[in-house]
């Protein structure tokens, strides 16, 4: 009786907690799958479901010479940015990866706080910086506030991934001849260069996604892609966003598939 | 060989590599929030006066004090809902085969990875007044006219949960995978029930994870000014846009400085509230 009983109570809660993650993970996908969906309407309105298909909106898309050109902008200032990322970041990982002194606990509570404080606060408090010591708002003032935003990604992912490394291989390196230097390049880097890609990517993919700071350090003749976006939602809902969407959509989809292969990125982020 | 220098340790580099990221961060980051600061001090727009009185306008005008409070609450919503669905998903990932644990992760992923902008705007496709909520509740016969569910607080909530729930699954997910599966089973065959043995037991063994994901929930959640902007519309103030009104279109960089100030500290307030609650879970696990 208990045991019949204790199999229906097991049953009930296998029954909520499965349905309550079924539930989640269709709220989790089900957005990007109805842009991709409305993006392909043949009307006017985002009414779902469309009354039609056509590819109308991307021929439109192919032709908008403002996002193009905003969209241009955000890839060069987020490739600038994740590369000083990553040469920032990664010198530092090394630094701060193997020593659990007070100040490198310190540095690495630093080099982590712009995850967690207000990115809107720093664009406006960078702002007020650069005007006050004359320097004018321009592609570089975004690369630097950018970066600052972004090597945090950088500096985590590569602290990881020299938390996996072996020590032993580094000191039979060294009992071997190697020089500190060969080391790094043939046994640490070859190492860790997942974890430096992985690190890279998320950087890349979180300054192209960047409003608030950009919003702050930005020229007026620097159209930035997601304000441009953003503006364009505040005034009228454009099918066009819906298809530049659907673009973003599936070119985030390519490029986490090509970074699953080459870095293992799903483990990556859930050790 | 007897001259290698054994002492030195060839398994770590020389602080050294750190500098330039800390010059980096001193000049662009701890540099500008300490001239944000300095700038709060001051009663007077051109940054004058010396004084206390941006802080005394925010904590004395009850509309300053609404915005912070709602934006205060919105966290704490948007965080119970992303607990409430996240959990169930770190669990779920647990049980099943590493394929499909590949493809949970992944979906879980996606939206972390994919523009705001877009993810907000879906929202707006999905809430609208002729959007799929409102389109299948009247072709259902449940509705008449459409819903407002855009620039409602039930809007906002459920399109920031989403937006933010990767930050919560996923320490979750790393939480529930150090937990020994024994325990579970030693659990059950003591006679305790499923919904006994996760509320004893794994809830409690999962809680740094829970509190990791909570403090990247919240914060991201009160400072995700796109999805409150667009999805609550202008009936509804957050301390980001308030922030932003201040700066960009008054101008009013003094008290827009003060207002940051306040909001910096209110994040940090939270952070380490959960942080400590972090320590003493950990003692308690550890006991």
């Amino acid at each position: 009786m208990s045991g019949r009983r204790r199999t229906l109570e097991a049953l009930s809660f296998e029954l909520v907690m499965t349905v309550i993650a079924l539930i989640a993970l269709i709220i989790i996908i089900a957005p990007s799958l109805v842009v991709l969906i409305v993006s392909f309407t043949s009307g006017f309105s985002l009414r779902f479901p469309p009354p039609g298909y056509s590819l109308r909106w991307y021929v439109e898309l192919w032709n908008a010479w403002q996002l193009h050109f905003a969209a241009k902008n955000s890839l060069i200032v987020a490739l600038w940015a994740t590369g000083l990322s990553v040469v920032l970041g990664v010198a530092a990982a090394l630094a701060i990866s193997r020593s659990r002194t007070l100040s490198t606990r310190l540095l690495d509570s630093l080099f982590m706080s712009p995850l967690v404080l207000p990115a809107l606060a720093f664009g406006l408090a960078a702002l007020m910086l650069f005007s006050l010591v004359g320097l004018p708002v321009s592609p570089l003032t975004l690369v630097i506030g950018h970066t600052v935003v972004c090597v945090p990604y950088v500096v985590r992912n590569t602290v990881a991934a020299l938390a996996q490394l072996e020590p032993t291989l580094l000191e039979s390196s060294a009992v071997l001849g190697a020089s500190r230097l060969y080391t790094f390049r043939r046994i640490v880097l070859p190492l860790i260069r997942p974890g430096i890609i992985a690190g890279a990517f998320i950087a890349f993919m979180s300054s192209f996604d960047n409003v608030p700071v950009s919003l702050f350090l930005r020229d007026a003749a620097t159209d930035m892609l997601p304000i441009r976006m953003w503006q364009d939602l505040e005034g009228k809902l454009d099918v066009t966003i819906a298809a530049l969407s659907g673009v973003l959509i599936m070119a985030t989809v390519a490029l986490v598939a090509v970074m699953e292969r080459v870095t293992g990125l799903s483990r990556r982020l859930t050790n | 060989m007897g001259a290698a220098p054994a002492s030195r340790d060839v398994t770590s580099y020389g602080m050294g590599l750190a500098a330039p990221l800390a010059l980096f961060f001193l000049l662009f980051f701890v540099a500008p929030l300490l001239q944000l600061f300095w700038l709060s001090l001051h009663n007077d727009t051109a940054g004058l006066h010396w004084g206390l009185g941006q802080y005394l306008h925010f904590l004395t005008d009850p509309f300053s004090l609404g915005v912070l409070g709602s934006t205060l609450l919105l966290g704490a919503e948007v965080t119970a809902v992303c607990l409430v669905l996240g959990f169930p998903i770190a669990w779920l990932y647990q049980r099943v085969g590493p394929k499909l644990q590949t493809i949970i992760i992944l979906i879980v992923l996606l939206p972390l990875l994919t523009s705001v902008v877009v993810r907000t705007f879906a929202w707006i496709v999905i809430l609208g007044r002729q959007g799929i909520i409102n389109a299948a509740l009247q072709s259902l016969g449940i509705i008449d006219t459409p819903l407002k569910l855009l620039y409602t607080q039930f809007g906002v909530v459920i399109a920031l949960a989403q937006v933010q729930m990767p930050l919560m699954t996923l320490p979750l997910i790393t939480a529930l995978g150090r937990i020994d599966s024994n325990l579970d089973d030693a659990s059950c065959s003591l006679g305790a029930g499923s919904w006994r043995t996760f509320f004893r037991i794994v809830l409690p063994l999962s809680l740094p994870g829970v509190i990791a994901g909570c403090t990247l929930t919240y914060a991201a959640a009160i400072t995700a000014f796109i999805t409150q902007s667009l999805v609550g519309g202008g009936q509804m103030l957050f301390m980001p846009m308030y922030l932003y009104q201040q700066a960009s279109t008054l101008q009013n960089w003094p008290f827009a400085a003060a207002i940051s100030i306040i909001f910096l500290l209110a994040v940090l307030a939270v952070v380490s509230v959960f942080t400590t609650l972090g320590r003493l879970s950990r003692g308690h696990g550890g006991a």
